[in-house]
């Protein structure tokens, strides 16, 4: 006799005891390390009101229903946004820092691939009122703390700066209009694009080399050496987080001059993780310092989140590489 | 592998002389991939070919560091994470917008109506195109030749790639619009483009001078 089939939603997926164990594993190290770096476990709900989805300014609600009063709820794209609300509301009087780490799933409308499901175990730390640049070296410190502690090898993390372009465009008189599309190649991973753009706007021709050769620029603590203005300016919020940085971890450290994150509530550094076992980053972050100055309480932060299904590819592609 | 330590996808088709042509410029040896058109995988020199519309999915993920297919096909599959890094130049063609010569049959139908029909192998380009432009049309997907649609009665207009434009005239196809102009793209995946960054560099260096 056939099973019967009964379909489940695209982008999502059952996970069973032997791959169980395997993800438990994963979260529990990374866990033990959140705890003892000071990061208090915090759930929130997978629903919110959009409205307060929507004062984030990150990627909108996949999947929206109404509720019983007829209001519209949003899953979840990430947990920032949520601990954001309940740094404002739970916590409006507390005195900063304020640490929290969550391990929850985040919906979104992706195309669903390999690492990549609408529905996504996410394990991330927020860290709320500690300014760049120490908030910024401790929230790297904790993630290689974290991924270390999964057992992961060869990784290494991009770092950049979303205010880098931005304040090399303003620098040489590119309006905020003008400088859109440019922020758009950027985002779209297009240098064809870019120099394209950067042709129409008629600046001199160093500043538009300048602005097609920087964000292409990546490599060690070298890159931000020896600059010029206006780019040393720009290099300076990097350069004070890399000196914070114990060897261990800015050993790992790739500075990344074009690296740009696609949600919207980035100011400061952005940083990804990389392995060489997978095509994609395995997770990000980086400041949001004016999100939770939306949510009624001022306060600069800086989180990042791992992909859990993501890193346990890595985890066992370094596996298979160890073996071969 | 290569001197570059990068698994280069190659298009097999209208861009595989152009391609080869380039990597030999670069110092990319391919005698074996030249010699041999049934074998895909070429481990010694880091060269793996497939038709242009795979080569995004090989570089997506990761199984080529990078890869070299057109601007149509990049255009065709906008959610692809990769890096554009150059414009080879070669492989040019035309996205093109065509109809029955004559009075055009899909400005009638637009506007007695509504909507025009449209085939074609490219139909989020094509939708994209008629969003942009407000116009309603409905795409039609065929996978074999897109000139057979409107001599038929199918639809009153094509969404196609055109090079010399030889085989639109002969099927008595006139182009009415051009949308974009595509040549071959140097691409990288997204985590290669980090961690061997060096070697991507160096890669691209040689082919701005080939």
């Amino acid at each position: 006799m056939r099973p019967p089939i009964h379909p489940i939603p695209s982008g999502t997926r059952d996970v069973l005891p032997d791959e169980m164990r395997e993800l438990r594993a994963i979260t529990e190290a990374v866990r033990g390390v959140f705890e003892r770096d000071g990061y208090g476990e915090v759930w929130t709900p997978a629903l919110e009101y959009e409205t307060v989805l929507g004062r984030g300014n990150g990627a909108p609600p996949a999947y929206r229903v109404f509720d019983d009063h007829g209001e519209v709820l949003g899953l979840r794209t990430d947990m920032t946004i949520p601990i954001a609300r309940v740094v404002a509301t739970r916590y409006a009087a507390a005195e900063p820092p304020l640490r929290f780490c969550y391990f929850a799933h985040a919906y979104r409308a992706v195309r669903p691939h390999r690492g990549q499901m609408r529905e996504f175990l996410q394990a991330g730390i927020e860290l709320v009122g500690a300014p760049a640049p120490h908030g910024t070296a401790e929230a790297l410190t904790v993630l290689c703390h974290a991924l270390d502690a999964a057992g992961l090898r060869d990784y290494r993390i991009g770092l950049g700066d979303a205010s880098l372009y931005p304040r090399l465009l303003a620098a040489f008189g590119v309006s905020d209009e003008a400088g859109g599309p440019l922020l758009d190649a950027l985002v779209g991973r297009d240098f064809v694009a870019l120099e394209g753009e950067l042709g129409r706007l008629g600046l001199d021709e160093t500043d538009a080399s300048l602005l097609l050769r920087v964000p292409q620029v990546r490599g060690g603590p070298e890159v931000l050496a020896g600059a010029q203005e206006p780019l040393a300016a720009a290099l300076g919020g990097l350069r004070s987080v890399q000196e914070l940085l114990a060897p261990e971890v800015a050993g790992r450290v790739i500075f990344d001059l074009g690296l740009v994150r696609d949600l919207g509530y980035y100011t400061g550094a952005v940083f990804d993780v990389y392995d060489p076992a997978l095509g994609a980053p395995l997770g990000g972050g980086g400041r949001y310092d004016d999100l939770l100055g939306r949510f009624g309480r001022p306060l600069p932060a800086v989180g990042f989140a791992l992909t859990i299904d993501r890193l346990h590819i890595a985890l066992t592609g370094e596996e298979h590489e160890g073996r071969r | 592998m290569n001197g570059l330590g990068l698994t280069i996808a190659v298009p097999r088709g209208a861009l595989l002389k152009d391609t080869l042509d380039r990597l030999d410029a670069i110092g990319v040896d391919t005698t074996e991939v030249r010699s041999n058109d049934r074998k895909l995988l070429f481990g010694d020199v880091g060269v793996v070919t497939m038709r242009p519309s795979d080569v995004p999915t090989y570089v997506e993920a990761g199984a080529a560091d990078v890869g070299i297919t057109g601007k149509d096909v990049l255009t065709e599959q906008p959610e692809r994470d990769v890096y554009e890094l150059l414009d080879l130049g070669y492989g040019a063609c035309r996205m093109v917008l065509a109809t029955m010569d004559g009075p055009d049959p899909s400005a009638e139908a637009l506007r007695r109506l509504g909507v025009m029909r449209v085939a074609t192998k490219y139909h989020k380009t094509a939708a994209a195109f008629f969003e942009r432009t407000g116009r309603q049309a409905e795409i039609v997907e065929v996978k074999g030749s897109v000139e057979l649609a409107p001599l038929t009665g199918l639809v009153e207009a094509i969404v196609d790639l055109t090079a010399t434009g030889t085989t639109l005239r002969e099927n008595n196809l006139v182009v009415r619009e051009e949308l974009f102009v595509s040549t071959a793209r140097l691409i990288a995946n997204p985590v290669s483009h980090k961690l061997k960054a060096a070697a991507i560099d160096a890669m691209l260096e040689r082919l701005r001078a080939a």
